[in-house]
Parts: C-alpha cells; structure tokens; sequence
C-alpha cells in the first residue's frame, strides 16, 4: 500500500482534465425526428378545413363562452375548497381510534366514491321529486318545521353539493396517505411534550402531510376543471355546455369541441404553475435548499451569458 | 419521584417486560443500559405512558402513570389527562423527532405555547435562554435540516426543557450520532444533571453513566438483572449476565 502526504501550503490549482464529453448522436436523431413529426402534424391541423380555426378564433371569445370560463373557474374553486375541508374531516375521522366516527367515514366514503358523480348531481338537483317535503320533529312523530323541498335547493347549490361532496370522499383519502406518511416519531414527540392528538394534528401532522398531499390535489383539481362540465345535467351553465349549444345551433360540434379543449388546457396549465410554487412553500423544512425555479435558472443562464 | 413496582409488559404474546422494579430518587441520575431487546426502552416509554403497561404498578411524583386509583379499582385515564401528566416529563428520543418545518427556536417555543398557554414574549425570552444554554444561541433561525445530529440533539434538549419538567427521559439519546459529535450532547447532560434534574437514561455510553450517574441498572431479557452505583458495578459486577454484557461493551 502507498499513499502520499500532500505537501504543506500547495495552494496552486491542479491542471483542470480536458476530456471530450460523452456524445449522444442518439439523441439529436430523436430530436431531429420529433421535430419533422410536429412540423407535419402543425402544417396538417393548419391546413385541413375540419378544424374550422377561424370560426374557432370567432367563437371563443364571445360572451356566454366567457362567462362559460368564468362559471367552470369559480365551480372548481368553491367544490375543491368544499372537498378539501370536509376531506379533512373525514381522514381525521377515519384515523380516530373513536369505531363510531371510523365507521361513519367509512360508509360516507363508500357510497360518495362508489356512485357515479351525475347521478349525485342528479339528486341533488331533483330532490323535490324524491322527498316532497323535509320536516324537523321528533323521528317517525309528529312534525315541527316543514319545508318545501322544491325551492330548498337552488340549481347552483345543487352543482355545488354533488361536486364538493362527491371530491370530499376522493380527497378524504389522499389526506388519509398524507397523515399516514408522517413519521411516527413526530407524534409521539408532540405527544411526549403535552400536545392533545388534535393539537399534534393541526400544528405538526397536517402541516407536514400536505408535502404529500399537494401533487395529488393538484391532480384532482385540474381533474375537476373539466369534471364541472357534468353540472349540465341539473341543469347548470358553463364552460362544455356553452360551446356545446354553439356547436349544435352552427353544426360545427367538433370545432367547438376543440375550443372548449383549448380553454380547459388553457387553464389546466395556469394551475399546473401555481401547483409548483404550492409544492415548493411547503418543501421548505423538507430539503436542505430548495433546487432553482425555471424563472430562476433562466435567469441564471442569461447573467453567465453576460459575464462570458 | 419514579416507582416501578413488577411492572410487566406484552407485546401480543410476547412479553417484553416480565416485572420490573425500581425507584429513582429526586434529582438522582439513573441510567440503564442492556443489550439490544432487553425492553429498556420499552420500560422508558412506560414511565409517560407512551407506551401502556399490562401489569404491575408504575408512578410518577406519587401520581399512577395512565390510571387513576379509586378506592379498589382503577380507571383508565382519559388523553387529556395523560396529556396533563406528560407535561411534567421531558423526553429526548434516539432521532431527535424535531418538527421540520419550524425552525430551531419554534420547535422549542411550540408546548408552552400550545399546551400552557404562556405569552409568546416569556415563551420566547425562555427559549433564546435554553438555546443559549445548550450553546445554540445563534442558530434559533436554522431549520433541523440545516443543523447537524448533535445540534438537533441540543435543540430537542432545549424543547424538552422548555415545559419545566420534574423528570426527563433520555431514550439512547446519542446512539444516532457520529461518534465526534456525541461529547456536546453528553456535556449538556451533564450539566443538566449538575443542576439537579432528576434523569432517567437509557445508554450505551458507560463513561457517561459512570461519571453522571448516581445510579446504574443493567436490564435483561425484561428484568433488572443488577443495579447500584455505577462505578462498583461496572468495576465489579455481580451476576454472570452483567459481566457478559460489559465484557462487550467495556
């Protein structure tokens, strides 16, 4: 065996190795491929009349489309944040060591998962036609308050049940994941200093399972983006159903098909940046430093361009 | 201030702790030390009853850990009042357990906070003083992954600390270091034990327990095989077991 004692104080900088890198001819024929397939397909969906992408360009921007946006945007947004919250509930229910709390979670979860989500819309909106009348009063005794079921359930209170109810019993399960992904040890370091389990959940649990929980709930929100466009059948107007009666009233179902495709990618990908930045808020603790943002290794890149 | 009287314990059919017996005196220093599987941080765990045990009698400051005592019978007590007891008792665990996504001096600041109910302002002068005394002043900012082993050691010394606690349990607190890293934990266990902390320690750190300690316990296969004080036990053990271990160890 031999090994040599650097000398004291060699501060001069060895020869830096001037290799010529692995070449990767492979690639740049994927590339060059990937490239003329595009072309075709771009030159192809310009050309053909089918697309109709002036009537397109006509039709997407109209009013009642605008408004279609706008109705599917804040639908998401209220039935997720419905989903979400009572999601919560249910996960933290499902993992009490209390069996009555457990078991009602369970069958929630059971019936809100096992039926399809237009039949709940369905009766949600039709419940005048299944129970005339709701009453409170004394159960299978005489009656107290009645009311008339018909005018109790707006349509838009309707669309709104049967979407967040229906994403609560989904999302009750990724929370579910999230919590069971936590360390034991952090509960039982918060239970060894005082913390009541429902403290421990709030403030140490929960905080540390939305790492896990987010890219998944990412994943049902642009899910649900285009799962609003079924609160046609109660009925209710948005997005699918505007471009849908534009279609049939001009026979042109397919290009107006395509329009509302674009609008939904449209959004699906606004939400996908605002999942990034999600994820990376709650990596912080998770990671030594966080790695550079797109915006940031653009930035990067350009700066090393100046100094060269 | 800590009785255990045959305490047994089962894990399904296992019994891990099969009666265990001993007394830790205010502001004594007990350390146990055992083979791997002996049950000594099964036994550890009992004492705020993060784990339940079966049978026997186990009691903290005069009060039965996890049971009340009412005339013959004794009743099951509730989380909340388990929550009350453990109060009183530090823990400092073998993986730190400090919650990432606080930073060092939140970490130490979160029980008082939310258990106690303190004003922040106390909380936070008495955490920067903990920090400070555990030679982490500077660092309250630094997230535990940003901290090496031995300083999240030091910061869950510090959370520990922060609830004022009668007793603290230190299960194999420096078994997860590196080796250079395990002195600072060690010195301010020592000087927390100076300062007249009533200690319970589970260890493999021998010239610790013979330093520190007031008393050794050498726990094997669920039973207390020898115990005394820590410098004529470990010159001159008594039982066959005992010597077979610090032969190992020493």
């Amino acid at each position: 065996m031999n090994a040599t004692v650097a000398p004291p104080g060699s501060t001069q900088r060895p020869e830096q190795i001037k290799a010529i890198p692995v070449r990767h001819p492979g690639r740049w024929v994927a590339i060059f491929v990937i490239f003329v397939v595009l072309a075709m397909f771009a030159h192809s969906v310009f050309t053909n009349e089918n697309w109709q992408w002036q009537f397109q360009w006509q039709n997407a921007f109209q009013p009642p489309v605008l408004h279609g946006v706008w109705t599917t945007l804040w639908l998401t947004v209220v039935s997720m944040v419905i989903g979400v919250l009572l999601g919560v509930v249910l996960a933290i229910m499902r993992l009490s060591p209390n069996p009555v709390l457990s078991s009602s979670a369970w069958v929630y979860i059971w019936i809100f998962r096992g039926t399809p989500v237009l039949v709940q819309l369905v009766i949600w909106a039709n419940l005048g036609s299944l129970y005339r009348q709701i009453s409170l009063g004394v159960p299978f005794g005489p009656e107290w308050f009645t009311f008339d079921t018909r005018n109790l359930v707006p349509n838009v209170v309707a669309a709104l049940l049967g979407l967040g109810l229906n994403e609560a019993a989904y999302m009750s399960e990724i929370i579910r994941a999230g919590i069971l992904s936590v360390d034991e040890g952090q509960g039982e370091a918060a239970a060894a200093l005082g913390l009541s389990r429902m403290q421990t959940m709030r403030r140490i649990v929960l905080p540390q399972a939305m790492r896990v929980v987010v890219p998944p709930t990412g994943n049902e929100t642009i899910s649900m983006l285009k799962t609003t466009s079924l609160v046609s059948a109660v009925p209710y107007s948005e997005l699918f159903f505007q471009t849908e009666s534009i279609g049939n009233r001009t026979f042109q179902v397919f290009p107006m098909l395509i329009t509302a495709s674009l609008w939904y990618l449209a959004m699906t990908s606004v939400l996908m940046v605002c999942q990034y930045y999600i994820e990376r808020y709650y990596a912080r603790g998770s990671v030594r430093t966080l790695p550079p943002t797109p915006i940031q290794r653009l930035r990067m890149r350009l700066t090393r361009a100046d100094l060269r | 201030m800590v009785k255990a009287e045959q305490v047994h314990k089962w894990f399904g059919r296992d019994e891990v702790l099969k009666g265990i017996d001993l007394e830790v005196g205010r502001r004594e220093v007990m350390c146990i030390v055992g083979p791997s599987g002996s049950g000594k941080s099964t036994f550890l765990r009992c004492v705020n009853h993060l784990e339940k045990f079966d049978s026997g009698r186990l009691s903290v400051d005069g009060e039965l850990v996890g049971y009340r005592q009412r005339g013959d019978k004794l009743y099951e007590m509730r989380e909340s009042e388990v929550a009350r007891q453990r109060r009183d008792i530090g823990m400092v665990f073998q993986r730190f357990n400090l919650f990432p996504h606080k930073t060092a001096l939140e970490n130490v600041m979160e029980a008082p906070l939310q258990v106690k109910r303190q004003p922040k302002a106390e909380v936070r002068e008495r955490a920067q003083a903990l920090l400070d005394r555990v030679g982490l002043g500077g660092r309250g900012d630094a997230y535990p992954t940003q901290l090496s082993g031995g300083q999240q050691q030091r910061v869950a010394i510090a959370r520990a600390l922060c609830m004022e606690p009668k007793l603290m349990l230190f299960d194999e607190p420096t078994s997860a270091l590196d080796p250079e890293l395990v002195g600072e934990v060690l010195d301010v266990m020592r000087r927390l034990a100076e300062s007249g902390m009533t200690m319970i320690v589970v260890t493999h750190e021998m010239g610790f327990a013979r330093e520190v300690g007031d008393s050794l316990v050498f726990i094997d296969e669920g039973v207390v095989v020898e115990a005394g004080p820590p410098r004529e036990v470990l010159a001159n053990p008594q039982h066959k077991r005992t010597q077979a271990f610090l032969s190992k160890v020493l």
